[in-house]
This record gives structure tokens, sequence and C-alpha cells, in this order.
């Protein structure tokens, strides 16, 4: 491999490791919110519907 | 659900018409075809030989970069201008992937300096250093972002930042038409691009692949952010 080679490798290297870096970071982003969501829906399943006050929709 | 405010939930969502799992199997297949054009059919460059690969993504990033910015630039005035409730964020996320595609354009233009000039960057290059300049403008965009308590202030503020910052842009590219003394290549002049055949070819493809990859990315990310915002209004609303 000559150096040019070596350097070409690393720049799309370094493209393809910052863009899959910005991916996982969103990913993980992704899965605490659908964490959230879980946890917002179990306590909105819990809850009684006795104590539910009616919401104004629209 | 407890007191008031559902109304507001509704505000958050604005769905487009191309899907995202459809789109980013586009930018991939675009992505694919840049890369095998780049390396098994474009010839090598008379004078840089193989490390002028590099420009053909390095060329089409900073482009991007320089339409990210733009693109939150515009959203910051849609939101002055029309107080449209989407605006601010869809700015936040346009400058966020410029700012990321800035990165990229650094560390391959440092590369290919490095191979090309000996340097791994060179202050004396006015294009250079104007390029690093509009990132760290926006890099700042960031600090003054988190600084400010969300709400219609801090998307003003952020707003008027983002739109001082697009000035910045055709000074960065037209530095190198300007400047008297340069290394840097110029490659797009007024007759035209400086190239033709395959490596026009080359370029186009990774040109649009690489925005299209730009656009998946920003939307992937919007669509985090506007699902945030949703569970933050159901919490306060469900607290």
């Amino acid at each position: 491999m000559t150096t040019a080679e070596k350097y070409v490798t690393a720049a799309y290297c370094a493209i393809f490791a910052i863009v899959l870096l910005y991916v996982v970071i969103i990913a993980l982003k992704l899965q605490r919110l659908e964490r959230e969501v879980d946890a917002l829906a179990n306590a909105a399943a819990r809850e009684p519907e006795d104590d539910r006050e009616p919401v104004h929709v629209g | 659900m407890r007191g008031a405010g559902p109304a507001r939930i509704s505000l958050v969502g604005r769905t487009s018409r191309i899907p995202l799992p459809a789109l980013a199997g586009t930018s991939l297949a675009l992505v694919t075809c840049a890369l095998a054009l780049v390396f098994f059919v474009v010839p090598n460059d008379a004078d840089q030989g193989f490390s002028q690969r590099i420009f053909y993504f390095h060329v089409s990033i900073a482009f991007t970069a320089y339409a990210c910015f733009a693109v939150g630039a515009w959203k910051a005035l849609v939101h002055l201008w029309k107080r449209d409730p989407h605006a601010d964020l869809e700015s936040y996320v346009a400058i966020h992937q410029g700012v990321i595609f800035g990165v990229l354009v650094l560390v391959t233009g440092s590369i290919w300096a490095k191979i090309s000039w000996g340097h791994w960057w060179l202050w004396s290059e006015n294009q250079l250093v104007l390029f690093l300049v509009l990132f760290l403008f926006y890099a700042a965009y960031f600090m003054l972002r988190f600084s400010v308590d969300p709400g219609p202030q801090r998307a003003n503020l952020c707003a008027v930042y983002a739109l001082f910052g697009v000035v910045l842009i055709p000074v960065s590219f037209l530095a190198i038409r300007l400047a008297q003394r340069f290394i840097h290549p110029v490659v797009f002049t007024r007759h035209g691009p400086s190239f033709g055949g395959w490596i026009l070819a080359a370029y186009l493809v990774s040109q649009v692949a690489v925005l299209s990859l730009a656009y998946t990315l920003y939307r992937l990310e919007l669509s985090g952010k506007r699902l945030d915002a949703r569970l933050r209004e159901l919490r306060r609303v469900y607290a």
C-alpha cells in the first residue's frame, strides 16, 4: 500500500467513523425515548379510570 | 390525563412525504455507487495521483455543510418572519448537521493537505481559515442555545444568530477566488468545473449521495427531537 493509498483510506474511514458515531448516538437517544414512552404508557395504564379528568380536545 | 395543554402537543409533529427507510435505502445505494465510481472507475489525476480521490467526498461534504447552514438560516428566517412553530427546531437540526459535516470537511481536508502540501493545516490559506471561522461560529451557536432556557426568547436569539452566520458562507466560498496567493485548488470557475468525463460524473454522483445522506440524517435527528419534545409535553401534561 502506497502512502497516498494510506491517506485516502484514512480519509474515507474518518468519514465512515464520524457518520457511524453520529448514527449510534441518535440510536441510543431513540432507545432512551422508547424507554420513556414505555414508562409513560405503564403509568397511564396503572392510573384508575375514575381519577382522570376530562380533557378538552381541539 | 390531568391538566391543560394537549393542543400544544399536536404542534410538534410534521410529516414528510418520503418515508425515512426509503430515504435511508436511497442514500446507501447512492453512497455505494459513488464509492464504486471513485475507487474503480475514475482514472488517477495526472498531477496529484491517487490522493486526488479524496476530492470527490471532501468537496461534496463542504458544499453539503454550506447547504445545511443555509437551510438553518432559512428556517431561522421563517421562524422570525412567520412564527412557524416548527422552524426553530428545524433550524437547530440543520445547523447541527452543518457542524457535523463541517467536522468531516476539516478532517478530510487536513488529510488531503498533509499528502498534497506536506502540512496538516496552513494558517496562510484564507479559505481554510474562513471555513474554520464559519465552523467555530456555528459551533458557538450551541453554546448560545444551551445557555438560554427553552422558550420564545431562546428561539428568537438562536434565529438571529443563525442569520448572522449565513453571511460567512459566501465569504468562505469566495475567499479562494479573491485571494492573491493561494495553493488551495479552484475546481469551479466562472466557466464551469475544470474537469469532465468520469471525474465530473463521479463528483456529481458523490455530491448527490452526500446531500441525500445529509437529508436522511436531518430527518432522522428531527424525528428524534420531535419525539423528545412530544414526550416532554406529555410528561408536563401528565404530571
